[in-house]
């Protein structure tokens, strides 16, 4: 089976965001997998150890990519691809998309897994917008991917139910929590990754026509909510502070 | 400039969802004078339309067909352009819920257009329409417009206030003809999870537990406080991973991102990947017997003590201050 992951390098999700002139301040930053890519990289490894086949991972962004890579592969994914656009002046999720979808143009795929979202714009647009430009059929949020011959079956969670869904491969599909467990890199792993293939593109080698991927939207400002500021814990009996708690809520925030 | 505006209506268990009537308030600031034409689809939901009239829907759209019975992105997607093809709107207004977020990327990449997904907010500057949206989680707010062409844009449910009922609204409501045809994802069977009718990401009030409800029955009282409330529940990820509820109920960065009047956090310590999902609500109340866990610097109210007690009494207190009313 021909599998591929789309992966986002994304800020770790311990980290607090820091604006500077108008931009989101990358300045000592831990990076990593976009969480729900993890269980993409998962789901794509055991798809292999029980389909065979290869897993390849491509992710578009900067040459610091590599290092997340490097872990999908000592995970044990095969290959990987960095789509460098480093010297892109503009992008949103239609120029990402553009270029998956050119990466993909002459590719055969089985089946690509992705996030259902990222972790920094969490928008979720890239996986259907990509299906729609490839014309495959795609099953966003699934927590259960079974393949038999050319038919998965998949559980997809619909804001707490579960829907069981056929569909046909060539197919994307995104992951949800709960799809599996991502592994982490064993030591023999890392090693081992350090000599597998990771192919580094530039945006500009694909057969794009860059008139036509510009981005289609355009961000005007970035900011900061306002510091929440540590509210009035109750004192007394307990049920004093219950009976003071409900009266609070009703008559000062009057949200009951 | 007035602009054409199709708001795409949702419906669960034949009830239009609140975020149907956000949505057409939201539509109708982006029309500025002009029209808001909502679309309804589904298996049957010819009773549905009054409501987008009496929130503020000019014209209504429906489109019945059996095979629209449950959602699919290829079935719902083909009908949804049928009915962009016919108006031609300038601006298209999804909910963004599963649905929305399913099927609005899939039509703005078919129409090669920009999308704004998980709009709090919408202002008009000039000719621009302005939308608020969170990144990272609620940590951080943009604003973004769509550069040309067609906007399209998710509205994140309980953020923009509905219009007033107004019972007295009426319109006329089209009949869409549609051909379903090449579904190539079949829902064979959906199993309903969500333990009450309330969802998540639309709840006025959720109570919430962490790992210090202790097991899964450790979250009855905090369902039955809900219960008094009408509350939805939700839970921390350390909950969750502890296996005391189902994912689904997960708050956070990595769960549900969500913004109720008033979130009740119960055995929660708080951490910043927690707060990233819940930090926005307007009020928030913690219950924790730590009075150092982290979760009381951004409550509104605190109580310092044992979740087991506490809960159970102030579900006992809003009942009797519930009914008295
Ligand atoms: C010069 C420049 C300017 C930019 N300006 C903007 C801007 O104004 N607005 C904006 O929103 N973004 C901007 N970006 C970032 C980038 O275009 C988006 O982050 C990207 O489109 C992904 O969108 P998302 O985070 O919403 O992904 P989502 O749709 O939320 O991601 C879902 C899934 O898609 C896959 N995926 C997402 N991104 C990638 C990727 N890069 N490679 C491989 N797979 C991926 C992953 O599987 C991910 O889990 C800019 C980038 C550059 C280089
Ligand atoms: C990549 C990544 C993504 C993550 N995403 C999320 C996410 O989306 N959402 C999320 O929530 N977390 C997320 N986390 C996990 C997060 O870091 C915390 O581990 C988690 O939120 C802790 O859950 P908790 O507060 O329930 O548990 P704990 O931190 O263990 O806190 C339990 C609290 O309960 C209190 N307590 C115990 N017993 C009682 C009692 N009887 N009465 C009252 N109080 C009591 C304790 O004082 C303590 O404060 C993520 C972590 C990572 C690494």
């Amino acid at each position: 089976m021909n599998i591929f992951v789309i992966m986002k390098r994304t800020f770790d999700t311990e980290e607090k965001i820091v604006i500077e002139n108008g931009k989101i301040s990358e300045e000592g930053v831990e990076f990593i997998i976009n969480p729900y890519d993890e269980y993409a990289i998962e789901e794509a490894i055991q798809l292999r150890d029980d389909h065979g086949g290869e897993v390849t991972v491509v992710s578009i962004g900067s040459e610091e990519v590599e290092k997340e890579l490097r872990t999908a592969l000592a995970m044990g994914a095969d290959k990987a691809v960095l789509i460098n656009n480093e010297e892109l002046d503009e992008s949103d999720q239609y120029t990402t998309t553009a270029l998956l979808a050119a990466y993909f143009e002459d590719k055969e795929y089985d089946i690509i897994l992705g996030g259902n979202v990222s972790n920094d714009n969490s928008t979720g647009q890239i996986g259907p917008r990509l299906a729609e430009k490839m014309g495959i059929p795609y099953v966003t949020t699934i927590t259960k991917l079974d393949i038999d011959g050319s038919t998965a079956t998949i559980e997809r969670d619909v804001e707490g139910d579960v829907e069981i869904v056929e569909a046909q491969l060539p197919l994307l599909v995104t992951a949800q929590q709960g799809l599996n467990e991502p592994r982490y890199p064993s030591l023999p792993g890392i090693m081992k990754a350090k000599k597998k293939p990771l192919e580094e593109i530039d945006y500009d080698e694909l057969d794009i026509d860059e008139d036509e991927i510009g981005a289609k939207t355009e961000t005007l400002e970035r900011y900061l909510p306002p510091k929440k500021e540590a509210g009035k814990v109750l004192e007394g009996e307990v049920d004093n502070q219950v009976q003071e708690l409900v009266k609070l809520l009703r008559q000062e925030a009057k949200v009951i | 400039m007035a602009k054409k505006v199709l708001v795409i209506a949702e419906s669960r268990e034949n009830e239009l969802r609140n975020v149907s009537f956000e949505a057409i308030a939201a539509g109708k600031e982006i029309a500025a004078g002009g029209e808001v034409i909502a679309a309804i689809a589904g298996e049957n939901v010819s009773a549905l339309t009054d409501s987008l009239f009496h929130y503020g829907a000019d014209r209504v759209i429906k489109a019945e067909n059996e095979k629209l019975s449950t959602y699919t992105s290829d079935g719902y997607g083909q009908v949804f352009l049928q009915i962009i093809n016919s108006i031609e709107p300038d601006a298209i207004l999804f909910p963004h819920t599963s649905m929305g977020k399913d099927v609005a990327p899939k039509l703005a990449s078919k129409l090669d257009a920009g999308l704004i997904s998980d709009a709090t907010a919408i202002e008009l500057d000039g000719e621009d329409i302005v939308f608020t949206r969170p990144i990272y989680s609620g940590k951080a707010f943009e604003k973004k417009k769509v550069k040309s062409g067609v906007i399209l844009a998710t509205i994140r449910p309980n953020n923009i206030s509905a219009l007033e009922k107004d019972e007295s609204r009426s319109g006329e409501v089209f009949s869409e003809e549609v051909e379903i045809k090449d579904l190539r994802t079949i829902v064979k069977e959906v199993v309903r999870k969500s333990t009450s009718g309330v969802d998540l990401s639309e709840a006025k009030v959720i109570v919430a537990g962490g790992r210090g409800v202790k097991s899964e029955d450790g979250f009855e009282p905090l369902q039955e406080l809900a219960d008094v409330l009408g509350a939805a529940v939700g839970a921390s990820r350390g909950a969750c991973d502890a296996d005391y509820c189902d994912y689904s109920l997960q708050i956070g960065q990595t769960g549900k991102v969500v913004t109720p009047d008033l979130y009740i956090a119960c055995g929660i310590s708080g951490a910043i990947q927690h707060l990233a999902g819940m930090s926005n609500s307007k009020v928030i109340v913690a219950i924790n017997k730590d009075p150092e866990a982290n979760i009381f610097n951004v409550a509104d109210y605190g109580i310092v003590g044992d979740l087991f007690e506490v809960v159970p009494l102030l579900t006992q207190e809003f009942k009797k201050v519930l009914q008295t009313n």
